[in-house]
């Protein structure tokens, strides 16, 4: 019988920060500009230029350390990381080596409303990111875009305490949480500015040796890390029970074809030759800086989910999808304030809101509806006078306009009529237009109150109080 | 006399009295290039006649209406190639940056511009600033101005050379372990290295990061004075650049430098130095007691790590820093290449001369993986033993005096083939870059018709002082008024 193998997986992630500005130049750290304009001499290493470290770089960095629980040093330094590559302009890379911003964090990683695993953050450096090439392939001509050279990044790299493809998917969630939550990155991995490899290797259950790992790149979607591994665990488990090594290698995800395939072997790895950046003074961060930091970051995900679950009794998924963005869960918590029912501020916020955000591509802070506006649907919803269909259409003028739902209502005419005066006419009404479906009724056919009912609602617009209407059709044709 | 032999602050004075105008200063040092720069060889590019003429013509006239930029407004000058300057070549004298004309100013070039200095080309200079005599030049060697069989010294041998033979009134050079001071010492004129950070390196194609500082190479102290004040100051674009208050380092000319205590290492006199540096040194030092200083030998017991130190830190840096150069932005790009590694390895082999070569492998080596602890830590912990020592002198001296060189200028080739032997040229200079102080190379006699070069270094930040100390001692010396005899058929004549 072959033995079962554990699962040991270590993620270096790489975060591009949200600063005005690049990490060591003036030039804006801007997405989507057109090739080589938005560069300088000191961003594109012309000869004779300097860096200069941009302060808020380390703002973002320090709130993504605390965030990730991590001790942020009160020295670290720079380096350089020396090689050659057409898109690195000075041929190193300013890095941090041996004296990192931050180390020892760990991430909570939670499913169902618990923790399953906590995992370990190793480190959190600060680097500049690299150009980009751009192949042409028809001409078999490569071209270099230097707008990216200089955008600030985080690397952070988590021990390998993750055991599956899902808990990989399920950090990188999180993860992204986190730094949103804080306003450290805007995680868009098909813009690049989040980027994952992996790290996976494959041992006998039960034993604590680590196997020989393989590190994978070229994953571009959060999707795409979980199958890569997927299919990494199965290819690696292959290869151990037909009695083989896995070789220590560099693979490549290859969306199109499902498979991995080898990139560099081990024999070509670099030597980076690191060494102290002499440009740039080390970074001091003084206990005074980093209170300042620690008072200012918000509540975490992590946090608030478990406290949506506690305080406000949601269950694990409506408490995910709440929690999943820090205004979504403030637009939750302010609704609260004016409307204090969370239950169903919880349903009408991921059901009918959802869905119009969902239909007009718009999220949730930019919109004219506030939480005012949910919170006095829900309220002119209770004092029974308006009926659900009726409230979901006000919803979306509210949606549109930024009307209160109060003014609309109003506008419209159309609170529930539910005088049994008023009423009577119509149900009087509706009897004489439809005489077959009186008569059905009468036979003993007790649905036929349904038929009866909706067209009084429709004479109404809808404004007509169902229940009432209902009781007013059974008294007058007689139970 | 003519008005190419004015010291920078004479033609300055002559400028602020009308006596002469900045384009006949320009006519001046053009003629005296077109009839002696063909065997001094001090410059790589020459700015185009008219434009620099023009330059001048417009100085005049906002002279004319009172406005003067700065006291040597009007003045001629020269830069090392390695500071960049826009739209002008930018070498480094190197075939790898042959047609590179870099797209902004150095700082220095910004603050000598502002100044209303005329730059007249881009002075010669060891590739990269890496040597000591001007040969590793991938263009051509510079002659020394007393001796055209003779080198004028590195790396910045154009600038000291441009000087010496009055083709400009002054000129910049870089030092990253002696290149201002000893090409100044073989030449005859004052060189000095700045304190580390006090001259902003931006626009200065780095060599040694940590070790490179920007200097003027003058024709006496006062010029020095001038032109470091125009230079110095804290700039936001070199994070290594010192804040500090702007110093008027003129104002301590003239003072009396009675009562100053100075170290006289006995490191630095050791075997090796020339006999005739010796003693033009120790009649200095005679000199200074007279001048009532108190000259005591001290020891500075690190020293001999210096130059060891040096190659190991420069040449780490340098590999790094020189890395940029692959042929894929800018610069030169090898013909005939069939993929990447073929593009960098033909364009490096072809681009760089073998001096720049060998200084990559060197640091390369020396930050490899299994000898970084060996070599590039242990220069480090060497690198802080070196400025203790300076740190230890200083408690109780106000300056140190050393030769500059162990030799006066030798000759062209004489120690192509030996680099060791090159490399001992700045076995006095190398220490002030380790430990990041203030020196000054400043002649102080001549050796077989040859000038020696007397160091003086200071605390950090110290110039002033140490300039008020050279400026009294150059008076006594009595070098100040000699000249190379450089003439049109270039042969070195008796000096009177
Ligand atoms: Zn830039």
């Amino acid at each position: 019988m072959s033995p079962e193998y554990e699962v040991v997986i270590g993620l270096e992630v790489h975060v591009e920060l949200l600063t005005e500005s690049k990490i060591f130049c003036s030039c804006p750290n801007r997405f989507g500009e057109a090739p080589n304009t938005n560069v300088c001499p000191v961003c594109l290493g012309l000869p004779g230029s300097l860096p200069v470290f941009n302060e808020s770089v380390l703002e973002l960095a320090v709130r993504a350390s605390l965030a990730l629980n991590c001790t942020v040093s009160s020295y670290s330094k720079f380096d350089r990381k020396n090689y050659f590559y057409p898109d690195l302009p000075k041929a190193y890379q300013v890095s941090q080596y041996d004296f990192p911003l931050a180390k020892e964090g760990f991430l909570d990683l939670l499913k169902d409303g618990r923790s399953i695993r906590k995992v370990r953050i190793e480190r959190l450096h600060l680097e500049e990111d690299a150009g980009k090439l751009i192949h042409d392939q028809k001409e078999s001509i490569s071209y270099v875009d230097y707008n990216r050279c200089g955008v600030p990044l985080v690397e952070i790299v988590t021990a390998p305490d993750l055991r599956s493809p899902g808990e990989a998917h399920l950090f990188l969630d999180w993860l992204k949480k986190i730094l949103l939550y804080t306003g450290v990155s805007d995680c868009k991995m098909e813009e690049g500015s989040l980027r994952c490899d992996a790290n996976i290797s494959l041992r006998p259950s039960g034993t604590e040796t680590l196997g020989r790992k393989v590190e994978i790149k070229n994953m571009n979607s959060f999707r795409a890390v979980q199958k890569g591994l997927e299919y990494e665990v199965i290819r690696q488990k292959q290869i151990l029970r037909a009695g083989g090594r896995v070789a220590m290698e560099t693979r490549r995800w290859d969306e199109e074809k499902g498979v991995t395939a080898e990139m560099r072997g081990k024999e070509e790895a670099h030597d980076y030759r690191y060494f102290p950046e002499p440009d740039l003074p080390p970074l001091m961060l003084d206990e005074n800086f980093l209170s300042r930091m620690k008072g200012e970051l918000p509540e975490l995900p992590e946090k608030r989910y478990l406290r949506f679950m506690e305080s406000y009794g949601l269950s694990p998924y409506q408490a995910e999808i709440i929690t999943s963005s820090k205004n979504l869960a403030d637009f939750f918590e302010d609704t609260l304030l004016h409307y204090p029912h969370s239950q169903k501020v919880s349903n009408w916020l991921t059901g009918e809101l959802f869905g119009l955000l969902k239909t007009s591509v718009k999220e949730i802070d930019d919109i004219p509806l506030t939480p005012l506006h949910l919170g006095e649907l829900l309220k002119i919803l209770d004092e029974g006078t308006l009926s659900s269909t009726l409230a979901k259409e006000v919803l979306e003028e509210s949606f549109l306009s930024g009307k209160l739902p109060r003014e609309i209502v109003q506008e419209k005419g159309l609170l529930q009529i539910s005088g049994e005066k008023e009423l009577l006419l119509i149900v009087e009404d509706v009897i004489n237009n439809y005489p077959a479906a009186v008569k059905d009724y009468s036979d003993g056919n007790k649905k036929a109150v349904g038929f009866l009912v909706g067209q009084a609602m429709k004479q109404t617009r809808g404004q007509a109080n169902p229940q009432v209407i209902t009781e007013l059709f059974k008294k007058r044709l007689g139970k | 006399m003519n008005l190419y032999e004015k010291t920078a602050y004479d033609a300055a004075m002559a400028l602020e009295k009308k006596e002469v105008t900045s384009v006949e200063l320009v006519e001046s040092v053009l003629g005296r290039i077109s009839e002696v720069e063909k065997n001094v060889k001090g410059f790589i590019h020459l700015i185009e006649r008219e434009t620099i003429l023009e330059e001048a013509r417009e100085i005049d006239r906002l002279r004319a209406k009172g406005q003067r930029s700065s006291i040597l407004a009007g003045v001629p000058m020269a830069l090392k190639d390695n500071m960049c300057t826009m739209g002008i070549p930018t070498t480094c004298a190197s075939r790898i940056l042959e047609d590179y004309r870099p797209p902004y100013n150095a700082h220095v070039t910004e603050k000598l511009q502002q100044a209303g200095t005329v730059l007249i080309g881009k002075a010669n200079m060891d590739e990269f600033a890496m040597g000591s005599s001007t040969e590793n030049s991938a263009f051509y060697p510079t002659h020394n101005p007393w001796d055209t069989n003779r080198v004028p010294g590195g790396s910045s041998g154009g600038s000291a050379a441009l000087v010496a033979a009055d083709e400009v009134f002054f000129s910049l050079g870089s030092d990253t372990g002696g290149s201002v001071r000893q090409p100044a010492s073989l030449c005859g004129v004052v060189g000095l290295k700045p304190t580390y950070g006090l001259v902003s390196r931006y626009g200065l194609i780095a060599f040694a990061s940590s070790l490179d500082q920007i200097g003027p190479l003058t024709k006496d102290v006062r010029d020095c004075a001038m032109v470091l004040e125009i230079i110095a100051g804290n700039d936001s674009r070199d994070s290594t650049s010192v804040p500090r208050e702007k110093e008027s380092y003129s104002s301590y000319l003239g003072r009396d430098i009675k009562g100053f205590k100075v170290a006289m290492p006995k490191e630095y006199f050791q075997e090796g130095i020339e006999e005739a540096v010796r003693e033009s040194v120790m009649n200095a030092v005679v000199l200074c007691i007279k001048l009532g200083v108190e000259v005591e030998e001290v020891s500075m017991p690190h020293t001999s790590y210096a130059l060891p130190c040096y190659y190991l830190v420069g040449t780490a840096e340098a590999s790094s820093n020189l890395a940029r150069y692959d042929g894929v932005q800018y610069g030169f790009r090898a013909p005939d290449q069939d993929n990447l590694i073929e593009l960098y390895l033909k364009t490096r082999s072809q681009g760089f001369g073998s001096e720049v070569k060998r200084r990559i492998m060197l640091g390369t080596y020396a930050l490899s993986s299994g000898y970084y602890d060996a070599y590039y830590l242990n220069s480090l912990k060497a690198r802080t033993l070196i400025r203790q020592d300076f740190e230890n002198v200083f408690q109780n001296y106000d300056l140190i005096i050393t030769p500059t060189s162990p030799s006066p200028a030798f000759v062209r080739g004489e120690r192509l083939d030996d680099p060791l032997t090159m490399y001992l040229s700045d076995i006095y200079t190398t220490t002030a870059n380790l430990a990041g102080v203030p020196a000054i190379s400043i002649p102080c006699g001549l050796a077989d018709g040859l000038p020696v070069g007397l160091q003086i270094i200071g605390r950090p930040f110290d110039e002033g002082r140490m300039l008020q100390f050279c400026f009294a001692l150059e008076k006594m010396l009595g070098f100040k008024g000699l000249k190379p005899k450089i003439s049109a058929d270039g042969v070195l004549k008796d000096v009177s």
